[in-house]
């Protein structure tokens, strides 16, 4: 007997009530590896900034290893860092994280997969999260990720951050249109 | 235990579309490509964990903090958190928020015309025990107006945030009350096509949660994704459905 899973529902306009408690925009205080900070702006279909959307991230650690006990490897753990941050828009629909740069972790098939954050993002007119992927520029092994590779090649972009400054990288999440953001059925 | 090697997908209409018209607010929000598919990798199945947060019993309970208790009816919502084997999920983080008594928000955006309560904010968590149990006393919120359509109400909800084992069932869901008219007129609510699955939001009145002298209880049990068979599982089936 199979149980149907309870549906998602949006947000709604209110959700920084319920999600505010629990901000975390700066994961890299505390912990090892090399300290990066990711910034940008989320927009709608019209190029309009969106004020109320919150982005929640999972990583691995400077080393490539995740908190949770799925992850069995013989990679270090890292205590002062846990792997999650949840981070809302401001009014400019901008947004802005502190974090360490997540280390290779294995993908299909025992291929190594390049450093990547994934995103869970919520907002009102959502009325699913939406999944999606950071990597970064200045990765040499984007290219052969196994994962970025099933994308089709001129939207891969979507999901690469640019380097805007040492340490700093730039990524906007586009919901609609000209430049959508790629989001993955996972 | 052997290794989950991935999460199901969700049966056709048990979840809503990302593009539901009558929403207006999903019209310039909504994808207009379909996601992309891909494989469930170590980094899908694993997710955060919160046991450092050392969440306080007190968390669960909404009518306590004030100065005075607050205005309303109070009720109990419990349940327990089950994945889709019927599983319970125990350690997982429940957020709970809602408005007040009359309809309002304990938030600067929420302009509706009525009394905020300075006893309610509407906020509380819990996290599910080995059993995959929770327990939130709180306020019967009250239904509102929203401005999607003409005479657009929303039917009385309590959001909930839920992070189970993995970032795969992660869920947002809305917990609606039983026999409530304004249920069929709600584009959130009618977003999911299957009816089954839209029942799932609908808490249940439960005698048995009830507490004497106190307070209506609410039964609302919430089915996360499962995981996969197993490979080995499969094979199983297959000999078992006499081999191919």
């Amino acid at each position: 007997m199979t149980l149907v899973t309870t549906p998602s529902q949006t947000v709604g306009p209110f959700v920084h009530l319920g999600f505010d408690p629990m901000t975390v925009t700066d994961a890299a205080t505390g912990a090892a590896g090399r300290a990066i900070a990711v910034s940008g702006r989320v927009l709608d279909g019209q190029g309009q900034p969106i004020p109320d959307a919150v982005l929640e991230l999972w990583q691995a650690n400077a080393a490539g290893r995740y908190d949770h006990p799925a992850d069995r490897r013989n990679v270090p753990a890292d205590p002062g860092f846990r792997g999650f941050l949840r981070v809302p828009t401001d009014r400019d629909g901008g947004y802005r994280f502190r974090t360490v740069k997540p280390g290779p972790v294995p993908g299909p098939g025992g291929r190594e997969q390049a450093p990547h954050i994934l995103v869970c993002l919520f907002m009102r007119g959502l009325l699913r999260h939406l999944y999606t992927r950071i990597y970064f520029a200045d990765e040499a092994a984007n290219a052969v990720d196994p994962i970025l590779c099933l994308v089709e090649e001129p939207r891969r972009a979507t999901l690469v951050a640019r380097v805007a400054g040492d340490g700093a990288y730039s990524w906007d999440i586009v919901m609609q249109g000209e430049g959508e953001t790629v989001f993955l059925d996972i | 235990m052997s290794d989950i090697v991935g999460y199901r997908r969700p049966d056709a209409g048990s979840q809503p579309e990302y593009l539901h018209p009558p929403y207006k607010s999903s019209v310039g929000r909504a994808p207009a490509r379909p996601p992309v598919a891909v494989p469930h990798t170590l980094s899908e199945l694993t997710g955060p964990r919160f046991d450092h947060l050392a969440i306080a019993a007190a968390e669960a309970d909404l009518t306590r903090g004030g100065a005075q208790p607050p205005i309303g009816e109070r009720i109990i919502v419990e349940g327990r958190v089950l994945d889709q084997d019927g599983r319970p999920v125990p350690d997982a983080l429940v957020e709970l928020w809602q408005c007040n008594a009359a309809g309002r928000y304990h938030h600067p955006l929420d302009q509706h015309d009525a009394p905020l309560d300075p006893n309610f904010r509407g906020f509380g968590r819990a996290v599910t025990g080995a059993d995959g149990f929770y327990r939130f006393v709180t306020i019967r919120p009250g239904a509102y107006p929203w401005r999607n359509h003409a005479n657009a109400w929303r039917p009385a909800h309590i959001h909930f945030s839920l992070f189970g084992p993995s970032f795969l069932t992660r869920l947002v869901t809305q917990m609606y009350f039983p026999a409530d008219p304004l249920l069929p007129l709600d584009p959130i609510f009618n977003c999911v096509a299957d009816p089954r699955a839209r029942d799932r939001m609908v808490a249940a009145f439960d005698l048995a949660a009830t507490v004497p002298e106190f307070a209506l209880g609410y039964r609302f049990d919430m089915v996360l994704r499962g995981p996969e068979a197993t490979p080995m599982d499969e094979a199983t089936a297959i000999d078992k459905a006499g081999g191919r």
